[in-house]
């Protein structure tokens, strides 16, 4: 795979992400959240009635939870104004030709297809509230690998699968937003690779929100069965607008014994996004979750991918960083429960500030009653750029078991006025000097990613430090 | 002396956070000549170092320094890197995660003469970090992190040999180089004296760095006053002596202006 064609990503500008198309939306919900379009939301997709019921049971719940009390501030973000469901001008389509030009464009732009051509096994291609493409390479076909819609699996051969997995790691009473995303959940994908299937290529799915005070609420769920092996990358993007936007998916992945998921994804959400993003995977019996994820965009974010170790030498391995420039209040982190004897979790996190910007590190560690031998790391370091900006580290432990080692080390620092002059005393300008030094603090998150992914990330950071001079 | 020195620092005095530090240096260095700046610890020969090439830890609060008949004084070090000068650092930073190599191909970037592509870029470096006995695999390391006091020197002296300054003040440590690093350090002086007939500004105590160089003047600060200047001959009655008789000459002013 090394030797493979990359797709090179051009030194982007902001407009990369913030152009935005006239609405294509060809059916758009009231503002505002009601029994009566939960129904047509489900009425509409032609759902079996437990989902129906599922979403209106979620409404209830969700009219009856208050809104977190402990995070950044969501006040910004108005519901009975938050358009719940956008439908693109199309129904899916298995290849870019039949996909209408002014959406097939914005994936164009995004470089999606010709990565599909590149390096990934598969696509999905989410614009608004539904999936207007989906597509798997032969091979993996063949193999046995599903990747779909989960909307059209819910009808078919794995119907009964998703009923029994569908929100059990995240249940709508877990919070307010998972509640909401329970009732007006639309779009995501479905991924099933069965036992011993290892595929080499990434399954990569794209989420864009283009409507203007709308909200997505797509549904991730991946089941990799016992000693199977897949990598899936999820990226998404939207232009900024003036009025609030909502993200509030959903992503259950269950990891079979033996098996290993690698789940990366690059978020680079428009500054009016608030992204309220559930991530929650469970692994059986010597499984292994690895969480690679990088935090850059929207204006108020919570984000805490949780893994759940429920077998015994299961693993996690979280590797995230977190940038919020002027305007963004990011909550990021990550949960883990050590549930069973002997597993491990490691977690590496860092942040950066700039501008203003408030960047939290929160996690949560919990080793049961059960865990005896486990072990788990937590490391985050910070980088401050400015007086302005703010970094926290709020990490909590809830140990119930004597033989668990656990350890926790953070540090948040500055850039050093010795390193920039260093740089600055070989020809290299204090912009550039920073946004290296930047850069180089966030390497070893980068190296994880998918080349593409770290060359867009490093383009990002070059685009948030410019300006930073002065 | 010229009349027109490639290096000049007229009158010049610095202060950090506001405590002077520097007293109304002269300094004149001619286009292609060695000098030698001496003193005890703490006499503000570091400090001249990164002032000359704009510190901005330093604030000037008098005097200016020419270089190659511009007046540099307000210029940011990157401009002064760009027009030709180079300090190597006595204790080089460590920048994690930027390979070495990297940070080269981006100190020699929009240089006049130096464009190269890549694989020539990288054909250079590995030629001279053979000449300066480097392990390649450097290269490819992260800039300082890890690497001992000796291997820092050695890209300091790859940074010179790679840049080719006009004239390069060089920040030795008055100890902890083995006699490796040592050697290292006065071949990297060697070439570049020879490939570009360099101008060199040595901070130093030690001595043992200077024998394979015709040094052409001795600078002594005390204090941070400059108070001596000579023949390369006054390297060995510092040796001998030390610098008390300066230190007590300067007193001695100092109480007469009183």
């Amino acid at each position: 795979m090394a030797e493979k064609k990359r797709t090179y990503v051009e030194d982007i500008d902001r407009s990369l992400y913030d152009f935005r198309n006239e609405d294509a939306a060809a059916d758009r919900k009231n503002e505002g959240l009601t029994p009566e379009i939960v129904r047509e939301i489900s009425e509409r997709k032609n759902e079996p009635d437990w989902m129906l019921q599922h979403r209106l049971t979620s409404l209830e719940v969700y009219n009856s939870m208050p809104i977190p009390d402990w995070g950044p501030s969501i006040e910004g973000l108005d519901m009975d104004h938050i358009v719940t469901y956008v439908k693109p001008d199309t129904d899916q389509q298995s290849d870019w030709e039949s996909v209408p030009d002014n959406i097939k464009d914005t994936f164009d732009r995004l470089g999606i297809p010709s990565a599909e051509r590149e390096y990934l096994a598969g696509v999905g291609a989410q614009y608004d509230s539904e999936l207007v493409y989906h597509s798997m390479q032969d091979s993996a076909a063949q193999m046995g690998i599903v990747y779909s819609g989960i909307e059209e699996a819910l009808e078919g051969e794995y119907a009964d699968l998703i009923r029994q997995k569908f929100m059990t790691l995240i249940p709508p009473t877990d919070h307010k937003f998972a509640a909401l995303h329970g009732a007006v959940w639309s779009g995501g994908s479905f991924v099933y690779v069965p036992k011993g299937v290892k595929l080499d290529y990434p399954l990569q799915s794209y989420f864009r929100l283009n409507a203007k005070g709308a909200g997505q609420f797509e549904h991730t769920l991946i089941i990799v069965e016992d000693d199977a092996d897949l990598h899936f990358i999820e990226g998404c993007s939207a232009p900024k607008y003036n009025v609030a936007n909502l993200h509030a998916g959903a992503v259950e992945l269950f990891v079979g014994k033996r098996a290993h998921l690698r789940y990366s994804t690059i978020e680079n959400w428009s500054k009016n996004m608030y992204n309220l993003n559930t991530k929650r995977a469970r692994c059986d019996e010597e499984g292994s979750i690895e969480w690679i994820s990088g935090s850059f965009g929207s204006h108020v974010g919570y984000l805490y991918p949780m893994s759940i170790l429920a077998g015994r030498k299961s693993q996690s391995s979280f590797t995230g960083i977190t940038f919020a420039g002027r305007g963004q209040n990011l909550d990021t982190g990550c949960k883990v429960v050590l549930g069973a004897p002997d597993t491990s979790a490691s977690v590496e996190t860092k942040g950066i500030s700039k501008d203003g910007g408030i960047q939290t590190f929160r996690s949560s560690v919990v080793a049961t009653p059960k865990a005896a031998g486990s072990r788990c790391t937590v490391s985050c370091q910070s980088l401050m750029l400015d007086d302005r900006s703010r970094s926290d580290t709020i990490p909590a432990m809830d140990i119930r078991c004597k033989s668990v080692d656990i350890g926790h080390e953070a540090t948040i620092g500055r850039i050093g006025d010795d390193k920039v002059f260093y740089l600055m005393s070989r020809g290299i300008s204090e912009e550039e000097a920073r946004t290296m030094i930047v850069n180089g603090f966030a390497e070893p998150i980068s190296k994880e990613l998918p080349l593409e992914y770290a060359v867009e990330m490093n383009n990002l950071i070059k685009l948030e430090m410019e300006g930073a001079i002065g | 002396m010229t009349s027109n020195p490639l290096l000049s620092c007229r009158g010049l005095s610095a202060s950090v956070d506001q405590k002077p530090i520097l007293f109304d240096i002269d300094l004149d260095i001619p286009q292609g000549q060695v000098h030698v700046l001496m003193g005890p610890n703490g006499a503000g020969k570091s400090t001249l170092g990164h002032v000359i090439m704009g510190d901005p830890v330093y604030d000037v609060t008098g005097g200016e320094v020419l270089f190659d008949g511009r007046n540099i004084t307000d210029l940011s070090p990157d401009k002064r890197s760009r027009l030709g000068l180079f300090l190597s650092f006595q204790a080089p930073v460590e920048i994690p995660g930027v390979p070495l190599s990297s940070f080269l191909r981006a100190a020699i970037e929009g240089r006049e003469g130096m464009k190269m592509k890549n694989k020539e870029f990288k054909k250079r470096i590995a030629e001279l970090a053979d000449e300066l006995d480097m392990d390649k695999s450097y290269l490819n390391r992260e800039l300082g992190v890890g690497f001992s006091g000796g291997e820092k020197k050695k890209v300091e002296m790859l940074q010179l040999l790679l840049l080719q300054p006009k004239l390069a003040i060089l920040d030795e440590t008055d100890s902890g180089l083995d006699v490796d690093a040592l050697s290292v350090v006065s071949r990297g002086m060697e070439l570049y004296r020879e490939r570009c007939d360099g101008t060199l500004l040595i901070i130093t105590h030690n001595t043992r760095i200077l024998e394979h160089l015709q040094v052409d003047e001795v600078h002594v600060m005390v204090q941070g006053h400059m108070v001596a200047q000579g023949p390369a001959s006054l390297i060995d009655r510092i040796d001998a002596n030390g610098f008390e008789e300066y230190e007590n000459e300067l007193a001695a002013q100092q109480a007469s202006a009183k």
